[in-house]
């Protein structure tokens, strides 16, 4: 197990050293081939890793060797495999692997060296991401935590010539460190109380804490989450990663990155369950964010940005329900969004791809009968998300919802709005893009063209799972078994649940499911014959401006604070430091110009000075008791 | 003849050597003020040294006193006799240079 695992992690870091060190002398094909075979051996091993836990081998932690090692605090480098990680384990590396495949093809057009830079940039992606989920203390999640982050950076801002991408890349990595402070934070926290960070000793000793520890700690956590995971108020900068390449946005909105704060709270499940105010909390910011972003979402025009603010709104779902209580069914979520949200991307991709980097659905429609396989797959991956039975978004969206009813009723009320505005704004995205007629110059018409094998195979492939995903966890109220869940057992500690009556668990699937019908059919007519969209006017325009957030941060944070900088850079720097510096050196020049006129050259002038000088040294030397006497009596 | 009328003599002719080398730009007439301001030592040297002679015929113990200080006064002429003669060819050469004897044109020492 031990080898297992550090082949698992260090394969893509093997894939990221060698392609990045000799990105100038690969081909197209080794350099692809080397990123997608180290990403498929690990998935292979992750499998082996996922059947032998799931065949009865136990849960364990692997020590490598210790990180920190002082007299009050040893951190160990230990990785730490139970049912939990293997799952995330299975779902990165599968998922990356696809993407890897994906990026192959869609990325043909960059410059050789350039090529390699991506793939190693991705390979570092899933090895950082890798060293987050294995980690068995804080202190390894975090090093993985940092890796995600700067990799988001590198490939955000891939394109670099691009000055606009290259704010993107800043903004995500300026709005995780953020988040990155409470994290840290909370883990300065549990050392100073508990003396260490490894989860095994943590969660033993959770009834050592205080109430006000643990709940400090746990919303310490949740900003670090709210960061990395893009939630109220820092998601701004998801939609703004769409800059990067597009199956750079599938890796991060799907297998990587987004997942890490759901990972991060599903881990320290016994904290959250033992923080009820902080339960509270996430459950209120999750949902809120759910439905602020699906607003924005109704309203865009730009096929990633839809799709984004859809992340934002699923990753709102993932934590109403880590606040209701139901990690099991967050975690379900964060695998079957992981296979649907990577479809959409990649799908995306394969339309821009065809479109020749035109990513606005208003010049779009009619590409049904261009692009089969990709309106196939795509149309799939809309009714997972929009949670129709039996495609996976269903189930695990549901055991969402159904939690979050037991907790209160409003939040059902609410998140199944917000699933009514999902299924609207991705069937809106659906129509105004495949069907009805082609809106686009005859150009890209003549140019349209169903991508290539390794591209649409990643699509089949996740279609599939999207379609059949959901039945790991099939609730039991359908007469199914919840797989997932037993998986999961070992890890999370199920919550003592006064299960729900059938009746109204049936209910409340009719309830969501017609309201999705509904929003699906309505927006299906609403858009697919409009031969051009309308500008939007009104509360659309707002909706448009993504509620001027974007707008409300410059004013309030952004602008004060570069004001604040203008200010030390040209007053304090300027005429405070610098004026103090090069004052000394104005004033020694000064002196020394004034002092230089004595040197007149004029000889009288030297034997004025010298006998003047005679003067007061003999009227010193002669009067020297005096002046001794003076200057002890009058000055001390 | 007390000794102060000596002193008195010195002084005024050691300070009209210093008013002439402060206000006079020729450097001839600066030359011999300075010769001034040395002779007038000089001066000071011999009355001294006659003095403390005569004083010591009368001392009970008849410490004998020497006449060193007059003896001084002849190797002081003899240096300044050659500091004139130096000095001298140095105003000498500085007319051949500048065809004046104006000290104020010896400025080159300024910046």
């Amino acid at each position: 197990m031990k080898t297992l695992l550090a082949i698992i992690v260090l394969l893509p870091f093997c894939g990221f050293l060698l392609n990045g060190l000799f990105r100038k002398h690969g081909t197209y094909k080794s350099v692809a081939r080397l990123a997608c075979t180290t990403i498929l051996s690990s998935f292979i091993a992750s499998a082996i890793v996922f059947g032998m836990l799931s065949q009865g081998t136990t849960a364990e932690t692997v020590k490598y060797f210790d990180f920190i090692n002082t007299d009050s605090i040893k951190i160990p480098f230990a990785f730490q495999i139970d049912h939990l990680s293997a799952m995330f384990l299975l779902i990165i590396t599968g998922i990356g692997f696809l993407i890897h495949l994906y990026s192959s093809a869609y990325m043909k057009d960059e410059e050789p060296q350039h090529f390699a830079r991506y793939f190693a940039y991705l390979n570092l992606f899933i090895f950082s991401m890798l060293l987050l989920v294995l980690g068995a203390n804080y202190i390894i999640m975090f090093i993985g935590w940092e890796g995600v982050g700067l990799c988001s950076y590198l490939l955000i801002g891939f394109w670099f010539k691009n000055d606009n991408f290259n704010y993107a890349a800043k903004k995500a990595f300026i709005m995780n460190r953020i988040g990155d402070l409470g994290f840290l934070l909370a883990i300065f926290w549990l050392i100073a109380r508990l003396g260490n960070a490894n989860y095994a000793d943590v969660f033993a000793n959770v009834h050592n804490l205080s109430q006000t520890d643990i709940t400090a700690i746990t919303l310490l956590l949740f900003v670090g989450a709210m960061g990395k995971s893009a939630q109220i108020p820092l998601y701004t900068w998801l939609p703004d990663a769409m800059a990067g390449p597009t199956p750079v946005s599938a890796l991060i909105h799907a297998a990587t990155m987004v997942t890490a704060g759901i990972y991060m709270i599903a881990r320290s499940n016994v904290l959250y369950s033992a923080a009820e105010f902080t339960q509270h909390i996430v459950a209120i910011v999750g949902l809120t964010t759910a439905l602020f972003s699906a607003t924005i979402a109704i309203k865009q025009n730009d096929i990633k940005k839809v799709l984004a603010y859809s992340t934002v709104s699923q990753l709102g779902y993932m934590f109403l329900g880590l606040g209701v209580g139901a990690y099991t069914g967050a975690v379900f979520h964060v695998m079957t969004h992981a296979f649907f949200k990577a479809l959409l991307f990649l799908g995306a991709g394969s339309v821009i791809h065809a479109m020749h980097h035109e990513q606005d659905i208003r010049k779009m429609g009619g590409l049904k009968k261009y692009l089969p396989i990709t309106h196939i797959t795509f149309l799939l991956g809309c009714i997972a998300i929009s949670g129709i039975p039996p495609f996976s978004g269903f189930f695990s969206k549901d055991e969402i919802l159904a939690a979050a009813y037991e907790k209160n009723p409003v939040y059902w009320g609410l998140g199944v709005a917000g699933a009514a505005m999902t299924a609207f704004y991705m069937f809106r995205l659906y129509a105004t893009t495949f069907l009805g007629k082609f809106r686009g110059t005859q150009d890209q018409e003549h140019h349209l063209h169903e991508s290539p094998a390794a591209m649409t195979i990643p699509l089949i492939v996740l279609a599939v799972l999207s379609v059949i995903g959901g039945f790991v966890g099939v609730p039991e109220v359908l007469g199914g078994k919840h797989l997932l869940g037993e998986y999961l057992s070992t890890v999370i500690v199920p919550e003592p649940h006064h299960a729900l009556a059938h009746n109204t668990e049936y209910m409340l699937m009719g309830i969501s499911v017609a309201v999705a019908t509904i929003a699906i059919l309505f927006a299906v007519s609403q858009y697919s014959k409009k031969p051009q969209l309308e500008d939007a006017t009104g509360l659309g325009k707002v909706l448009e401006n993504k509620w001027y957030v974007d707008e409300l941060y410059n004013t309030i944070i952004v602008n004060p604070l570069n004001a604040l900088g203008g200010f030390f850079k040209n007053i304090v720097e300027k005429s405070g430091i610098d004026g103090f510096v090069n004052g000394i050196g104005r004033f020694v020049n000064y002196l020394s110009r004034q002092i230089r006129l004595v040197q007149s050259g004029q000889v009288g002038g030297y034997i004025l000075m010298m006998v003047v000088s005679v003067v007061i040294i003999l009227f010193i030397w002669i009067h020297d008791g005096e002046i001794y006497k003076f200057l002890v009596t009058k000055l001390f | 003849m007390p000794i102060q009328y000596y002193i008195i003599l010195s002084m005024v002719i050691f300070c009209i050597g210093i008013a002439g080398v402060l206000t006079r730009r020729n450097t001839i007439i600066i030359f011999m003020c300075i010769e001034l301001m040395l002779n007038a030592v000089n001066l000071l040297l011999v009355a001294f040294s006659k003095m403390h002679y005569a004083a010591s015929l009368n001392a009970p113990n008849h410490a004998t006193v020497g006449s060193e200080g007059q003896l001084f006064v002849f190797f002081i002429m003899v240096v300044a006799a050659a500091e004139v003669s130096v000095g001298l060819a140095i105003i000498v050469m500085m007319f051949r240079n500048t065809h004046s004897v104006d000290a104020n044109f010896l400025n080159r020492l300024k910046n």
